[in-house]
């Protein structure tokens, strides 16, 4: 018998209430405000079952990093408990702040368009506060850049012609992150699959997962963003016979289980085949289907970071295995602690000082080891830790292409094809 | 992904099994459903405490040949016994865990309710105990103001009964004030990380010592140092009296910062540690297991040569009990318990229940058996096995310690 998926549509039945989630929520240890995971997941949604105003505003203080439920015995889906809770109160109004914060692909195609513009004036002081002041978004934050061109333009000007000559290919979800801020993650994944013998496809119509849509209320805008992403996922698997894989853990994490469980879109048909870059690979090496060659003159001290959305798909471990295939990555695996940042729930004014809170024992630690760089699977993590301490932070793809001895490894990726 | 072992369930039996095959050489994973019931945890450890016929236990390897041959000490053997009574405080010791006491001899713990109990080896937190008598004079009896899960009131009354003169003192500090925001959730582990600020454990001594004077002993519930014993070291070491913490209710911050420790010594031994993650099925020939597969990692089998079941007894889901039967979830494996239901439990809740007994059957190696049949790659530790009552017995602790211990060193092939 199967206890944890033996569940009926009252989840919270199977909590004992021993507390454990509350003991690693990272928000309650520095907000008393907040009730805790056990009070506003399963023990609220015996109240709210029965009079739904029992939906109360500390809700909104749930970051939903999914602590909870990793620390969970009994199977409770408490994080998804709360979030569902949010989506039907009908008392929040949705805020411009908050639209526009969730908005991630209408304001990154914006400001890509004028990034140099946009990129220096909201680091003006006067921009900063005016955004604190007017829109309640925190002048101590700092902004990650714009890029000037995206991802997708890149892709298409320079890099899609020749996929096609790779015997194997892959499909890539870049995210917003990847496309509006950070391109040269979306190169080093075509990097790394190009010379492992994959041709990297991207989906058709990509719309930003919608997490932070959820998180802020826009739920029939992130069902529809879904939808679409859904089709496109569809046909890269059913169709082409093409993993969708990711280089960032929210997105993946949003697609695999957000998706099902808070917008009610069943994904079961493809849901495996919705990866992580980190993963895909890590499974072609263990099945020795691919090699790659590290260059040998590649020396750096790694501290990694496991973000809560990873440790909640459980996938730590395959990031981590890679990265110990690097001779020259001398790795050291950072507590697992939240960063704090929550994705847009530490731009808000009113979260800021939890948000830095949260983050402290992490920062420290960081400062204390004080590595070459911080390697980590998501985007949000990486501003945090940049915002708040003296390290820089790259993605573990980012790094495995830095240390790739791009040749040796097509070459032997050659031989293995045949 | 191969390894050489595979462990299913992280608490105290999974965590010692896999640290002692890690520092063994050995590549190990650890899959958990979650937090264990370390979080639980008394803030000792008991070894064995008494027999089934009420017999008391002093030195607890004198008592192991006239346990039943079915109990897991039995199965260890004496000479192991001893050597494992030994081996467990440097075991813990290279995980950073003081444990306190002496490892032949039984020595007592004060519980919640103020009740004196034997106990084998305590956490650092707690001050050991030779005699079942409590030996304080002056006792300042304190809480903090809300705290619902200590009860200075019962403690008081037993040390009223020895003739130990205490006074109460509710203590009030601002930050822990701040926690009654929030009343049901006011524990034990959200005061103790309020308590990993020096900052606030100043503020702390400073009220101890303006309300206590009267006193050389202070007695406060153990909620200091979740993460690390720094908070109670520095407590102990400023305070300028003799501190004497008692264990809560549930949850534990001595059982949950143990189980941390040891998690982060298997991890730095090369261990994976899959937290939140389950064993759903399992690959299997008729007398083996060939790999098994998780809610997480989809359609990658984790393979390895041996594996050990450590899910934990009824509480951790390890042993199911339905009407109709006692059953082990991940593999149906065999269980000892009694086919008549009836004979189960005792409707005297405080008398021993016979189904403290139940759980996985195995040979004296720890070997389950699946419809009859041993399964050569796979071993039992912990609660889940059948044959000790870990509440009667007092041997819980001991039981997934020693089981650990000894499937480790078969799968190393030492003994």
């Amino acid at each position: 018998m199967d206890i944890r998926y033996n569940i009926s549509d009252h989840n919270f039945e199977q909590c004992l209430k021993c507390t454990i989630c509350t003991v690693y929520c990272p928000v309650v240890q520095v907000n008393p405000d907040f009730p805790g995971p056990k009070q506003a997941g399963p023990d609220g949604e015996r109240f709210r079952m029965k009079f739904p105003d029992m939906a109360d505003t500390s809700l909104k203080y749930c970051m939903n990093c999914k602590r909870c439920e990793v620390a969970c015995p009994s199977g409770v889906r408490i994080g998804d408990i709360i979030q569902t809770a949010r989506i039907k109160d009908k008392k929040t109004h949705v805020k411009l702040r908050d639209a526009i914060l969730a908005n991630t692909d209408i304001v990154g195609t914006m400001a890509t368009m004028a990034a140099p513009v946009v990129n220096s004036v909201i680091k003006l002081r006067p921009v900063k506060k005016l955004m604190d002041s007017v829109m309640k978004i925190d002048s101590r934050r700092t902004f990650p850049d714009y890029s000037q061109q995206t991802f997708e333009k890149w892709f298409r000007k320079y890099a899609m012609k020749t996929q096609s000559t790779y015997d194997r290919q892959v499909t890539y979800f870049h995210g917003c992150y990847v496309n509006y801020n950070y391109p040269q993650l979306g190169k080093d994944l075509v990097k790394i699959m190009n010379a492992a013998g994959y041709g990297v496809n991207l989906m058709e119509h990509e719309k930003c997962c919608g997490i932070a849509l959820i998180s802020n209320g826009l739920i029939k805008q992130a069902k529809w963003q879904a939808g679409k992403n859904m089709d496109g996922i569809r046909k890269s698997v059913l169709e082409d016979n093409r993993t969708v894989i990711s280089t960032s853990s929210t997105c993946i994490l949003t697609m695999r289980d957000e998706y099902p469980h808070l917008l009610g879109i069943d994904n079961k048909d493809v849901r495996e085949q919705i990866d992580m870059a980190t993963r895909f690979l890590y499974r072609l090496i263990d099945e020795k289907k691919i090699t790659l060659i590290f260059r040998s003159d590649y020396k750096k001290r790694v501290a990694y970071h496991s973000p809560c959305h990873l440790d909640k798909l459980g996938w730590e471990i395959y990031s981590v295995g890679l990265l110990r295939m690097i001779e020259g990555v001398d790795l050291m695996i950072l507590d697992s602690n939240c960063c704090g940042i929550g994705g847009s729930y530490g731009f808000k004014k009113e979260n800021y000082d939890v948000s830095q809170k949260v983050g402290e024992p992490l920062f420290r630690q960081i400062e204390q080891v004080n590595p070459d760089f911080v390697a980590t699977d998501c985007e949000t993590c990486k501003w945090q830790i940049e915002m708040s301490t003296s390290a820089r932070v790259k993605n573990p793809i980012s790094v495995i292409a830095e240390a790739l001895d791009v040749e040796a490894t097509y070459k032997a990726n050659l031989k293995n094809q045949r | 992904m191969k390894f050489d072992t595979i462990i299913i369930g992280g608490g105290l039996s999974g965590l010692v099994c896999g640290i002692k095959l890690q520092e063994n050489g050995q590549n190990t994973a650890i899959v958990s459903t979650g937090q264990s019931a370390l979080h639980f945890s008394s803030g000792a450890f008991d070894l064995l405490n008494k027999l089934d016929d009420g017999t008391e236990v002093d030195i607890p390897a004198n008592f192991i040949s006239l346990l039943p041959s079915s109990h897991p000490y039995s199965k260890i053997g004496y000479d192991k016994f001893v050597k494992y009574c030994r081996e467990v405080p440097s075991l813990f010791k290279n995980a950073s865990i003081n444990l306190k006491g002496d490892p032949e001899t039984n020595g007592y713990r004060i519980t919640p309710l103020g009740q004196v109990k034997k106990t084998w080896l305590v956490f650092e937190d707690f001050n050991t105990m030779n005699t079942a008598v409590i030996n304080y004079e002056n006792v300042a009896l304190c809480n903090f103001n809300g705290f619902l899960d200590f009860y200075p009131q019962f403690i008081g009354d037993v040390l009223a009964g020895e003739k130990c003169k205490y006074k109460r003192v509710t203590l009030d500090l601002p930050f822990i004030e701040k926690l009654r925001h929030n009343p049901t959730e006011m524990r034990a582990t959200n005061i103790a990380k309020v308590f990993d600020s020096e900052e606030n454990i100043e503020a702390l001594l400073k009220e101890i010592n303006s309300r206590c004077e009267f006193a050389s002993t202070i007695m406060l519930p153990a909620v200091f140092g979740l993460y690390s014993l720094a908070p109670v070291e520095y407590l102990k070491e400023k305070c300028g009296k003799k501190i004497c913490l008692l264990a809560t209710m549930p949850p534990s911050v001595p059982g949950i910062r143990t189980q941390q420790m040891l998690r982060k010594y298997y991890s730095y031994c090369g261990g994976a540690y899959m937290m939140g993650d389950t064993v759903e099925k399992a690959d299997m020939d008729s007398d083996s297991v060939k790999s098994v597969y998780t809610a997480n990692h989809d359609g990658i089998p984790l393979s390895a040569d041996n594996y050990v079941l450590a899910t934990g007894s009824f509480f951790s889901n390890g042993i199911i009990a339905e009407p109709e039967g006692i059953f082990e979830p991940v593999f149906d494996l065999d269980t000892d318990n009694d086919p008549d239901r009836s004979n189960w439990y005792d409707n005297d809740f405080f008398s021993r229940q016979p189904y403290m007994k139940y759980g996985v059957k195995t040979d004296h190696d720890f070997k389950p058996f699946r419809k009859g049949r041993i399964l050569e790659n796979m071993y039992a530790a912990g609660s889940v096995l059948s044959g000790f009552d870990a509440v009667s017995e007092g041997c819980g602790g001991g039981v997934s310690i020693f089981t650990a211990l000894c499937v480790a060193n078969k799968i190393l092939g030492g003994e």
